[in-house]
């Protein structure tokens, strides 16, 4: 019987510790077929994030450095200038790369360093129990902002995509969604760019994914993607935000 | 290679460069800048590379990603810089990474000042960071050595898997000294087969991590840290004792201090009095041993810890004494440095005691 789906070559077997229904299984895959149809899993290195994604180094089938708080870009900043003919990305959350890791990611970027990173957005910090992150929408309910996010008080969600795309060392920066199938191609269209420009030698390369966090948004994984596309998607419109030719 | 005029910072960059390191990630902030400077012009015309990071923080993580590479890192700052540092020293250690980090001390605390001190001895002989670990600590007393250090120190971090400072100050930073850079051999080390090259399924895949989520996983792995800090500490003790045999006297003094105390041994000789030093060259692995020989002989009175801060190795000396002897303290701190008049007369003052 000819085979018709399989696990990636560059995801490991080890089943994924993530929630029921969380979306960071659906990039994990993306991102390991991307690794698989360029055919570069050899030559791979990944920077894991803390957060959620902490044991992304057991699930992604190549050599993985585990970075601390924020700190992946810098870290495979170092990674990248020692192996410039390897492959390296960060796969970092929206606490992450947005609040704690904010210098790196735009150093990073703005210096050109010639490496990916897939950046999810799922408006809240997840592995520590659902605080506010700096891309938790306004009214939003965290543990940190139980009134709901409100401007005067907490400030506005930061949009991480435009603001990167300012930067004249980002050759590729876009948006995408995970919350139905149609969204999911787009996104692996957009992540298998950002791995090609790397490739190409062409500078730094960040995919945004609107992701979900049920357990702590309090929904079951249908509301959550309904939730995604109703309240995120006005704020973070989806989209390619720069691309160099 | 013949003898060259430099200054201690640009010594200590040169020495990297000729003990291999190609990857220097760096930060301003004085007293230490001409490392960066050195590194910035020297590494792009040798095929390295140099960074000017966004802050401390960060490139202490590049180093941390070029060392998880396989590659000879190293980076350099001073007090306010080394204490950002922190975080990423604590993860280097956990993750069992070899590097170099020099820290050219400043007063302190806080923002302090830009004169030389030693009170950052605390912070890089303890710890430093969060978690159980130890930096190998090397403490040069002359520009000359610090460039033997410094190229021991890689080879020491790459034997070891464990990043290793190199604690100067501000005087040792900016003074100009004659220095020689073909006096060290290196040692036969380890492939490192662990980094992160590429898996093409010939080995396992290598994960740089400092991450045991199991309690029973992470006492396993600190356990093992710690049984590599007994060897490093069977092997890689070192210190100088000057003019103990007949010293009433012995001075505990580390770095630039050491080079004033020998001036004071020189003064106490004029006046009859007999004065030793015991410099120890390795902060940690600290000399324990050394300091408990010389409390054992009768002819040693008292010991004197001289530094340039409130008093933080002493609590060391104390514990290598063992209290069989009295210790006592002089210190000058701020970025103040002690006078060999100052010195000499605290030890008359202490042999009045006796």
């Amino acid at each position: 019987m000819a085979k018709v789906f399989e696990r990636p070559k560059a995801l490991t077997d080890k089943p994924f510790h993530y929630c029921p229904g969380c979306a960071h299984g659906i990039v994990h895959r993306l991102v390991a077929e991307v690794i698989d149809e360029l055919g570069v899993q050899d030559k791979t290195i990944g920077v894991a994030p803390v957060g959620c994604a902490v044991f992304a180094y057991d699930y992604f089938n190549c050599d993985m450095h585990e970075a601390s708080h924020g700190r992946a870009p810098a870290v495979a900043t170092g990674i990248k200038r020692v192996h410039p003919d390897k492959v390296v990305f960060t796969y970092q959350g929206d606490g992450d790369l947005a609040s704690i890791g904010l210098a790196e990611i735009t150093h990073a970027a703005t210096r050109g360093e010639n490496f990916t990173t897939i950046f999810i957005n799922n408006a809240i910090y997840g592995m520590t129990g659902g605080q506010m992150a700096p891309t938790t929408l306004l009214d939003q309910v965290t543990t940190t902002s139980p009134y709901g996010r409100s401007a005067e008080r907490e400030g506005y969600p930061i949009k991480m995509s435009e603001m990167l795309a300012t930067l004249e060392g980002a050759c590729y920066i876009a948006r995408v969604s995970v919350h139905d199938i149609k969204n999911i191609t787009k996104a692996k269209r957009a992540i298998k760019k950002a791995f090609e420009m790397q490739l190409e030698g062409k500078g730094f390369a960040l995919v945004e994914v609107l992701s979900t966090c049920p357990t702590n948004w309090g929904m079951n994984p249908i509301e959550a993607f309904e939730w995604l596309e109703e309240n995120m998607i006005p704020y973070y419109p989806l989209g390619t935000f720069k691309e160099v030719e | 290679m013949a003898k060259v005029l430099m200054k201690g910072n640009e010594a200590i960059a040169e020495a990297a460069i000729q003990a291999g390191c190609r990857y220097f990630f760096g930060y301003p902030i004085t007293p230490q800048n001409e490392i960066p400077a050195y590194m910035a012009k020297r590494l792009p015309k040798i095929g390295g590379t140099f960074i000017q990071a966004e802050s401390e923080v960060s490139a202490i993580n590049m180093v941390y990603g070029a060392a998880g590479a396989g590659a000879r890192a190293m980076t350099s700052s001073s007090s306010p810089g080394i204490s950002l540092k922190q975080e990423g020293i604590s993860y280097i250690a956990g993750a069992e990474l070899p590097c170099m980090i020099v820290n050219i001390v400043r007063g302190g605390p806080g923002l302090g000042s830009i004169q030389p001190a030693q009170s950052d001895y605390f912070q890089a002989t303890k710890g430093g960071g969060h978690g159980d670990y130890h930096m190998v600590v090397l403490a040069p007393a002359t520009l000359q050595e610090a460039v033997e250090l410094v190229m021991e120190g890689f080879d020491i971090a790459d034997q070891y898997r464990n990043p290793v400072m190199l604690l100067g100050d501000g005087m040792l930073g900016q003074m100009m000294e004659p220095v020689e850079f073909s006096t060290y051999e290196g040692r036969n080390l380890p492939p490192k087969i662990w980094a992160t090259t590429g898996y093409d399924g010939s080995r396992e895949r290598n994960i740089i991590n400092s991450l045991y989520i199991d309690p029973k996983e992470l006492e396993e792995h600190v356990q093992r840290i710690y049984k590599k800090y007994e060897e490093i500490k069977k092997n890689e003790v070192k210190v100088e004792s000057y003019n103990c045999e007949d010293a009433q006297i012995i001075v505990a003094a580390y770095g630039t201090t050491s080079r004033i105390v020998k001036k004071v041994i020189q003064l106490g000789k004029e006046e009859g009095i007999a004065i030793g030093l015991i410099r120890p060259i390795t902060l940690w692995p600290f000399p324990y041993d050394e300091f408990s020989k010389w409390a054992d002989r009768e002819h040693v009175k008292a010991f004197l810890s001289v530094e340039m801060s409130m008093g933080q190795m002493i609590e060391d000396v104390r514990l290598g004494v063992e209290g069989k002897k009295p210790v006592h303290f002089y210190g000058r701190t701020g970025g103040m440095v002690p006078h060999p008049d100052a010195i000499l007369q605290q030890i008359k003052e202490l042999r009045g005691d006796i």
